[in-house]
């Protein structure tokens, strides 16, 4: 039992931390596109990238399971390269988390941005930097609350995952199987001490993450610009 | 030299107008950009670095293109080699002051800074983030670091509006001095017709999206209908009469108060507020609204 309940915690915060993690390296290209580019059809990236706001995770969780599926493209193509079967396994799930966090990630990070004043990036340039360095000196210090507070967002929201975690990977022991859903699993078995472990600790972690961020980003608030 | 040809529609506070500038600035000289707000000077120094874009036409630095619409070249803001200075300033918030000036250098020059810094008074602010910084130091980091890029073309939008009258001043000769001694050929905004006589070789004065008058600051200004000697331009402050006379207390525009002996005909008009235009005829100081 208690094997279990550390395997499953360990479980729940890999998938948290790479999905983060992940979400770092995608998502600041694509919240710096959003924020700046004058794209005609922008909006259809952004409608894409807010999807999972509003759909219910298992719409998604089933698309997933549709791509995976060795019968789709994807799937097929990945099963005869690579040997690689994502539904069901911990890469599958994670990948689904990723997609699924995506505007947990883009959205502050887009707004921290769109607030700087567009003359920051024009002053670097005329420096003669270049759009690498901007962003490396400029833009993303000058948004470290936004980039909390997305980091922030996106490890709580992934360790609350539920439905799109289920519909992907099941309820694999060490492989797949999250807290959340051990906390939903346990209950179903009328054993409430093992739910009630599950959901302090993830309680706790997600107050954590918050307190942590709101606490950072009131100090920052004197960044804001002159 | 430096010729510029461009049209671009704007929106100004006026409205929609068209920005229509055929211009050309020899190398080496300082030239002032006078005109009303919304006459589109701004956007001609964002134009000439690179951040904004004409509609139409060519720009060229000697033999340089930076511009040409038919063959589809923009050269982009980073490779002009230009310095700007924004009315914001745009300091960057999470660097200090030295970080500010020594991000802009582009070969690290310790030395430098060290001199930037004590000829702008930004010694002691040194390690000060901009936030905790006032307007008119604001305004000297700018300047600071838009010299320390060493920039071929200066850029400066109003770039000394801020300062209290004595930095103003010092500011005024820290420009110039850098101007004579790099040759940098320099745009400056300027609403102030004291600084434009100061500093400028040339006046390009916009009204309206148009070139409206060009030349060295004497044939643009004192091409006037009074032959004075002495010209100032002030604000009446307080009419105070006296027996046969009155006595103006008049504010000019460097700050200075002059106190001026007007009579009755004079002042029939005046009342605390308005500008006049203070000249001397013969040995009098002459009184007339304007």
């Amino acid at each position: 039992m208690e094997h279990e309940f550390l395997q499953t915690l360990w479980v729940t915060f890999k998938l948290a931390s790479l999905t983060t993690l992940a979400l770092i390296v995608i998502g600041i290209p694509i919240a710096l596109f959003l924020a700046a580019s004058k794209f005609r059809f922008k909006y259809v990236l952004e409608a894409l990238v807010s999807m999972p706001m509003v759909l219910p995770p298992s719409v998604i969780g089933y698309y997933m399971l549709l791509v995976y599926s060795p019968r789709f493209w994807f799937g097929k193509w990945l099963a005869k390269s690579f040997d690689i079967r994502l539904a069901f396994s911990f890469e599958g799930i994670l990948i689904a988390s990723i997609i699924f966090s995506l505007p947990f990630m883009v959205h502050p990070l887009q707004n921290g941005l769109r607030s700087l004043p567009s003359t920051l990036k024009e002053a670097a340039y005329t420096m003669g930097k270049s759009k690498w360095n901007t962003m490396w000196n400029v833009l993303l210090p000058n948004i470290k609350p936004s980039i909390i507070t997305a980091v922030a967002m996106t490890f709580a929201h992934c360790i609350g995952e539920f439905g799109i975690v289920l519909m992907v990977g099941g309820n694999m022991p060490g492989e797949t199987r999250v807290a959340s859903i051990a906390i939903y699993d346990e209950v179903q078995a009328i054993n409430f001490d093992a739910a009630n472990k599950y959901a302090i600790i993830l309680f706790a972690a997600s107050f954590l993450m918050l307190t942590l961020m709101y606490s950072f980003n009131k100090k920052h608030e004197t960044w804001k610009m002159m | 030299m430096i010729s510029i040809n461009i049209g671009k529609d704007i929106f100004s506070p006026h409205g929609r107008i068209r920005l229509e500038i055929t211009a050309s600035i020899r190398f080496g000289e300082l030239v002032a950009l006078f005109g009303e707000s919304g006459a589109g000077k701004t956007t001609l120094l964002r134009i000439l670095a690179g951040l904004d874009m004409p509609d139409k036409g060519k720009i060229m630095f000697g033999r340089e293109v930076w511009f040409d619409s038919e063959k589809n070249i923009n050269l982009p803001p980073r490779k002009r080699k230009i310095g700007y200075m924004f009315q914001d300033y745009a300091l960057f918030p999470n660097m200090t002051v030295f970080e500010n000036i020594w991000y802009a250098q582009p070969l690290i020059n310790i030395p430098k800074i060290e001199e930037l810094m004590q000829s702008f008074g930004l010694s002691e602010l040194a390690n000060r983030k901009p936030a905790k910084l006032s307007g008119g130091q604001k305004q000297r980091v700018a300047l600071a670091r838009v010299l320390a890029s060493e920039p071929r073309f200066l850029l400066l939008d109003e770039p000394l509006a801020a300062l209290d009258s004595d930095f103003r001043t010092s500011s005024q000769n820290l420009i110039k001095q850098a101007h004579h001694q790099f040759k940098t050929t320099t745009i400056m905004v300027s609403h102030d017709l004291a600084e434009v006589f100061r500093m400028a070789d040339n006046v390009v004065c916009l009204e309206n999206g148009k070139v409206s008058a060009t030349g060295n600051p004497m044939q643009v200004f004192a091409n006037n209908n009074i032959s004075g000697k002495v010209q100032i331009t002030g604000q009446v402050v307080n009419i105070e009469p006296h027996d046969f006379h009155y006595l103006l207390t008049i504010v000019t525009g460097i700050n200075q108060i002059i106190k001026v002996v007007a009579f009755e005909n004079d002042i029939a008009d005046l009342k605390s507020g308005d500008q006049v235009l203070v000249y001397t005829k013969a040995f009098n100081p002459v009184i007339m609204k304007i």
